[in-house]
């Protein structure tokens, strides 16, 4: 741990992102001590430029909601979404690479054929039906960001098992007698981890933006303040109040750059051969 | 923001001072049309953007001041018998169509008779009260009807009445007759060509039977489908008119704030939009009639006025518009008091029953009314949750009663026996239409007041029934009115007389110039 750590830290990019992400957490931990207001209440005139109060130092926006409120429940907002979602797209994704990889032959080529189909279908357009049909909400959000976002992490799943597979420590204990669920999860699972992880940390940042990209069209979910919603509700405004799509945008941009940056600290940390070779 | 809508207040007044300078022939007015209309056959179809430019190639017999008086249009004059019963026009002798056929009498007994009671849904209704229509000469048409119905005489507008030529539609399928696709009218402009998604061109008709009219020598509308765009053309000077409703109400001060330009939300008194929320009274917390009130309380509307209809239009104080007839002023008034509302909701002892609001999918400034709305509610303590929906979900859920709150506006038509009765009376009540009573509020007083109202002789008898509508409905609170909505029209000021009748834009290019 204490070498993953100093490997890490080696990549000072990957250290700024984490600390980015750990102030972005706080804060959206902290919203409701922060900003005891709901984020819809309209506070003051609308339209108010930022910087002209001191209590609203981002401004107004066309309602008269404080827009820093905003900003902070509109962390919360992604930061669950992007985090669930990608929890759910592994627990898709990683069964059905495992199940590829470890079987084979027929199973491999059915299960395959199935991720297939759903690279083939643009991710956004699938995830904007599906957020169509079940109706804009919290879930049916996450669970179209997964369904969308989870071939990756099975054909990745796949490619590891299927090398591990014909280890010697696998064959070993396929002769010993366990059965296939206990080698799969006891021996191969735990050593495909470090790439699981790496794709793990890029995939919250684009389910971020995904549902940025889906709030943005008015797909949000209509209850929550999220910082697409503020840049989408910003746009037809935005000659007269840059502020509002700036702020919303700044903040997805940075949190966004963040995750990018710590998984490629992760990747250097989690793979010191494979990062040292490219230096 | 208030310095903004000052001088936009400023700019409303000097628009709706009259020209004083003569009229100037020529010229071509630039006008945005949103959406693309789906037709041009106005006794076909009657949704807005139809009307908004056939009702320059169609006419009916008369046209409405901004206090919907009648004015004359193909009724050169008319006469009403002391019994209410006998309505006979004189029409106009020299209108041609604009194929060339003399106009007569026999039109306006088929249209009307004919083929509008087939095609047109709201114009039926009103007929139901007419015994005969009858030409007893080329230039005259009697209306006899069979009880005294005081709306008759506002029916006579172009959109509900439009005169079709009897020549060409006589005998064939109506819907499939080929001359819908080139409107054939008796109106100030003809048809020229409909370039779909692109353009729709109209030019003068050099046989108006109104000497000097029109003015104009053609109008353009354009069809740009993103509200921005349409903005930008404004601005660029491609167009020179934006109607109501054609930009995004964030973008009105900035437009109207432009050199030339000017504003007026006059010329939508005989529409009278006036929106409101649906509640429903059948269940749920808002089955009570304090809850409802409490609603009426709890709602900012001055605040949604401002921030998001530019200041134009007016709170609603009663279920008729004020610029519908028969209005008045002294009913049960719901000022902004979040005190009260709260004292309301303890006293029938609300228990924070979530309730659904549906939001109007019409855009950006409805979806943050919905949100102001929702905010104003819960600072009382009721708790909302906002339903995302599209057009067609909207209609579905509103038909099927699947609501507890649901933003709406409806048209009014000049008067309560129009526009207003049908929102409120119990045998309205079906599943299946997103205008009828929605709410599902049933009182046999309400029922007893509009049927009298409707066939009454007298204005003064009929100001009387509806005055106590009014006050009934506005302590029930079946629906909590939100706005008069103000519409405002945006053009260059040197484009004159454009908006004179109470439907403003739809027939205005007929006395519109444009000041070189």
């Amino acid at each position: 741990m204490r070498d993953f750590w100093k490997r890490f830290k080696r990549n000072r990019g990957a250290v700024a992102g984490l600390a980015i992400l750990v102030l972005v957490i706080l804060i959206a931990i902290l919203a409701p001590l922060l900003f005891p207001q709901s984020p819809w209440k309209m506070v003051q005139r609308p339209f108010l430029p930022p910087l002209t109060m001191e209590a609203l130092p981002l401004g107004t926006d066309a309602l008269g909601r404080n827009v820093l409120s905003g900003l902070a429940y509109g962390a919360q907002v992604s930061l669950l979404i992007g985090l669930v979602s990608t929890v759910v797209s592994l627990l898709i994704g990683i069964p059905i690479g495992a199940l590829a990889g470890y079987f084979g032959g027929i199973v491999d080529d059915a299960l395959m054929r199935f991720t297939e189909f759903f690279q083939t279908v643009p991710n956004f357009a699938l995830a904007i039906v599906l957020v169509a049909i079940f109706e804009p909400s919290v879930q049916s959000i996450i669970g179209a960001i997964a369904i969308v976002s989870w071939p990756p992490v099975a054909r990745l799943v796949r490619g590891e098992v299927l090398s591990l597979r014909s280890r010697e420590y696998v064959e070993a204990a396929i002769l010993s007698g366990q059965k296939n669920s206990t080698i799969i999860w006891r021996q191969i699972l735990p050593n495909t981890l470090s790439p699981i992880i790496v794709l793990a940390s890029l995939m919250v940042a684009t389910a971020i933006l995904l549902e940025s990209s889906l709030s943005f069209l008015g797909l949000g979910d209509p209850n929550l303040m999220s910082w697409g919603y503020m840049i989408g509700a910003a746009r037809t405004v935005i000659r007269q109040a840059w502020w509002l799509s700036f702020f919303p945008g700044f903040a997805i941009l940075v949190t966004v750059l963040a995750l990018n940056l710590i998984g490629e600290g992760l990747n250097d940390a989690l793979n010191p051969r494979l990062s040292r070779k490219g230096k | 923001m208030l310095k903004r809508l000052t001088s936009l207040a400023a700019t409303l007044i000097v628009a709706t001072g009259t020209a004083y300078a003569a009229p100037v022939d020529g010229g071509r007015a630039d006008v945005v049309i949103q959406p693309e209309p789906p037709s041009l056959m106005l006794g076909l179809v009657q949704n807005g953007p139809t009307q908004m430019v056939a009702g320059n190639i169609y006419e009916s017999l008369l046209r409405y001041d901004e206090d919907l008086e009648p004015m004359p249009q193909l009724a050169k004059s008319w006469e009403i018998s002391d019994d209410g019963l006998t309505y006979t026009f004189h029409l106009y002798d020299n209108v041609k169509w604009h194929d060339g056929e003399p106009f007569s009498s026999a039109d306006v007994v088929f249209s009307a008779d004919v083929f509008l009671r087939k095609t047109h849904a709201r114009l039926r209704t009103s007929l139901e009260h007419v015994e005969s229509i009858t030409a007893p000469d080329a230039n005259t048409v009697v209306f006899k009807l069979k009880e005294p119905f005081g709306p008759f005489i506002g029916i006579f507008e172009g959109g509900t009445m439009p005169i079709v030529p009897k020549h060409i539609y006589e005998g064939t399928d109506y819907k499939t007759n080929p001359a819908n696709n080139h409107p054939i009218g008796t109106g100030p402009f003809k048809f020229v060509e409909w370039v779909k998604g692109s353009h729709i061109l109209l030019k003068k008709n050099e046989d108006y039977y109104i000497k000097g009219l029109p003015h104009l020598d053609e109008i353009y509308w354009h069809i740009i489908p993103d509200a921005a765009s349409r903005a930008v053309a404004y601005e660029t000077g491609v167009v020179d008119i934006l109607p109501g409703g054609s930009v995004e109400n964030f973008d009105v001060s900035r437009l109207a704030n432009l050199d030339n330009s000017c504003i007026t939300d006059k010329g939508w008194e005989f529409i009278g939009p006036l929106s409101w929320l649906w509640l429903n009274n059948r269940e749920g917390p808002t089955a009570d009639v304090r809850f409802r009130q409490a609603v009426m309380y709890a709602m900012d509307r001055e605040f949604a006025k401002n921030a998001l209809w530019n200041g134009l239009g007016a709170v609603a104080q009663s279920p008729v518009s004020s610029s519908t007839r028969f209005y008045t002023n002294d009913v049960t008034h719901y000022d902004y008091n979040p005190e009260k509302a709260k004292e309301l909701l303890k006293e029938m002892g609300y228990d924070g029953t979530p309730v659904r609001l549906l939001p109007l999918p019409y855009g950006e400034t409805w979806q943050r009314w919905a949100e102001a709305i929702k905010q104003n509610l819960e600072e009382v303590g009721i708790n909302v949750e906002m339903v995302a929906t599209d057009v067609a979900g909207w209609n579905q859920k509103i038909s099927e009663w699947d609501y507890d709150l649901a933003f709406t506006y409806l048209y009014q038509y000049g008067d309560p026996a129009l526009g207003v009765a049908r929102t409120y009376i119990s045998s309205n009540i079906a599943k299946g239409s997103p205008w009828n009573n929605v709410e599902g509020y049933k009182n046999p007083k309400i029922d007893e007041i509009f049927e009298k109202a409707a066939v009454a002789v007298t204005k003064e008898e009929r100001q009387k029934l509806y005055t106590e509508a009014q006050q009934i409905l506005t302590k029930d609170v079946p629906v909590a009115w939100l706005l008069e909505l103000g519409f405002p029209t945006i053009y260059r000021c040197n484009v004159k007389d454009l908006v004179t009748t109470a439907i403003g834009v739809n027939d205005g290019f007929r006395d519109a110039y444009i000041e070189k």
